[in-house]
């Protein structure tokens, strides 16, 4: 059954230093004020498991939150490096990180087979990369009915979710459109998970039969945290803010500029400051 | 002949080896140039898939990230991403994939995982992504990348995706059934894989390329085609589709700015 709180009693109930993350949203619906309240709650020793890193990552990572990254692709997309990642895994800093790197279609698997609650993941994967010599977790198993060898690893069945979405009604019954990643399989995977939203209406909107819903039962906390994907978008309401992207190149890339601008943006600000980040003026309307 | 880049010119030979009736599934940044490019002249038909789900796609600006708004908008349809990975791509229905990368070697075979050892690499790479999937499951590849030593090298440092693995029939060994690299597109010339070694020679050098210069830009010793063919420099419709393209890309990411 989903509480509806606030996002400081939604993060303080759910993750506790130690658990295992997914905070999910392939690009699109990147729950960063969810990020950002885990960092200002000072969770430690986390182990994060993300498709994309993406800046939440590179954020959390920076602020020493993390002891281990479990992921598949670690750039900032169309933009380069990740420096706070990059940063970690060359130069131990803030501290060692531990990796178990996959691909893509690994990481999907691996939560459909979450969601599934099987406890492990089989495609036809890796074949002739180095992946495997680098990650133990990576086997192989053979199909009793054809003798095909094909990849298997564990399935993600992490501590708590963190997603966000367009909207959750009064019950708590959550509604994601547009590019839907793997927030559902993250969640179904998860023991707990968090969920913000856009809004919390009275009533769903009318919708497609098929429309991709997790049912209040399903969630553990539902919060409003209107702009709360920002940078990343939310179909319907937000567009993708790209030069925040960019912009994050420079901010990351030395250790100093980085903590500055998270004390200044992140340690003294609360959530109600991403509905401001998406009501900025823009230059013109987007096209 | 009009005036246009290296990288134009790269762009504009990539987006020719598309046809319409291709389903392809598009990688971030050079490829999705291309295929956008290819689309918007010769190929109108060509189904555009990228790793976000989106199925069908026809963005009017070239999007930043693999999953950004304008791919979805315009999409047949938009399917999780566990579904893209496994009936769309494991499932076998993509004819081509386009690919880039950090490192590629002679038999194709690429790294965008780290420059050095993995355990103190001296550049962490962004890592595979899709990639070591697409390059097996996809009918065949096409690899899009500039060309330089340090980019073009003899050895990789880690293998993230194949090609023709060791050359020959390796690929095949591994159980693979797919035809793996069949185009190589640089700013200098096309490859295409020897039918016997699956090396990947020059085939087609672009207008006022020299063999010295491909060679000085190449990590092994390259090796020519009997017969090389000088790629047909960009038409004049196809960079001004192009540039429109990039045009229209900036002014969008400058205004949501």
């Amino acid at each position: 059954m989903a509480q509806i709180s606030s996002l400081s009693e939604a993060i303080a109930a759910a993750v506790r230093d130690g658990d295992t993350l997914a905070v999910e949203g392939f690009t699109h619906l990147i729950p960063h004020a969810a990020g950002h309240e885990i960092i200002r709650q000072g969770r430690k020793r986390l182990t994060l498991i993300r498709m994309t890193l993406d800046l939440i990552y590179d954020q959390l990572i920076g602020m020493g939150c993390v002891d281990k990254l479990v992921f598949s692709w670690g750039g900032n997309p169309g933009v380069g490096s990740l420096h706070r990642f990059r940063d970690a895994i060359e130069n131990g800093w803030p501290h060692k990180l531990a990796i178990e790197e996959h691909s893509h279609a690994a990481m999907a698997n691996a939560y459909e087979a979450g969601a599934a609650g099987l406890p492990c993941a089989i495609f036809r994967g890796y074949i002739g990369t180095d992946l495997p010599k680098v990650n133990a977790q990576i086997k192989t198993i053979t199909c009793p009915f054809t003798g095909e060898e094909l990849a298997a690893i564990p399935a993600h069945r992490p501590d708590v979710a963190v997603i966000h979405a367009q909207r959750a009604d009064k019950a708590g019954n959550v509604m994601i459109e547009g590019v839907l990643g793997v927030q559902k399989e993250a969640v179904l995977a998860s023991k707990r998970s968090v969920v913000t939203v856009e809004e919390i209406v009275d009533e769903l909107p009318a919708r497609s039969l098929n429309a991709v819903v997790l049912p209040h039962w399903t969630v553990s906390h539902v919060v409003e945290v209107p702009g709360g994907a920002f940078p990343s978008y939310a179909q319907g309401y937000y567009p993708r803010n790209n030069s925040f992207y960019k912009q994050w190149d420079e901010v990351s890339r030395d250790r100093d500029g980085f903590l500055a601008w998270m004390k200044d943006n992140v340690l003294n600000k609360g959530p109600e400051a991403f509905a401001h980040y998406v009501r900025m003026p823009r230059a013109a309307a987007a096209e | 002949m009009a005036d246009y880049k290296p990288n134009e010119m790269m762009t504009v030979a990539a987006a020719r080896m598309l046809k319409n009736d291709d389903v392809c599934f598009v990688g971030i940044g050079q490829p999705s140039a291309a295929c956008n490019l290819a689309r918007l002249t010769h190929a109108p038909g060509i189904t555009l898939i990228y790793e976000s789900g989106t199925l069908a796609t026809k963005p009017n600006i070239l999007p930043l990230s693999i999953g950004d708004g304008e791919l979805c908008e315009t999409a047949l349809t938009t399917v999780s991403v566990p579904e893209m990975f496994r009936y769309w791509l494991q499932g076998g229905r993509i004819k081509v994939g386009f690919l880039g990368g950090a490192q590629i070697d002679k038999y194709a075979n690429l790294n965008t995982t780290v420059v050095g050892p993995y355990d103190r690499p001296k550049v962490r790479l962004p890592g595979g992504g899709g990639a070591p999937e697409i390059a097996t499951s996809c009918g065949e590849i096409f690899i899009i990348m500039a060309q330089g030593k340090r980019s073009f090298v003899d050895r990789l440092d880690f293998v993230t995706s194949i090609g023709h693995v060791s050359g020959g029939d390796s690929r095949q060994k591994l159980g693979v059934k797919t035809k793996g690299p069949t185009k190589l597109i640089t700013d200098l010339a096309l490859f295409a894989p020897d039918p016997e070694t699956k090396e990947m020679i020059a085939v087609s050098l672009h207008p006022g390329v020299t063999r010295e210069q491909v060679a000085e830009n190449t990590g092994w010793p390259v090796r020519f085609a009997a017969e090389v063919a000088e790629t047909e420099p960009p038409a004049a419709q196809e960079l001004e589709v192009l540039r429109e393209l990039h045009a229209r890309t900036n002014r969008a990411h400058i205004a949501a700015a």
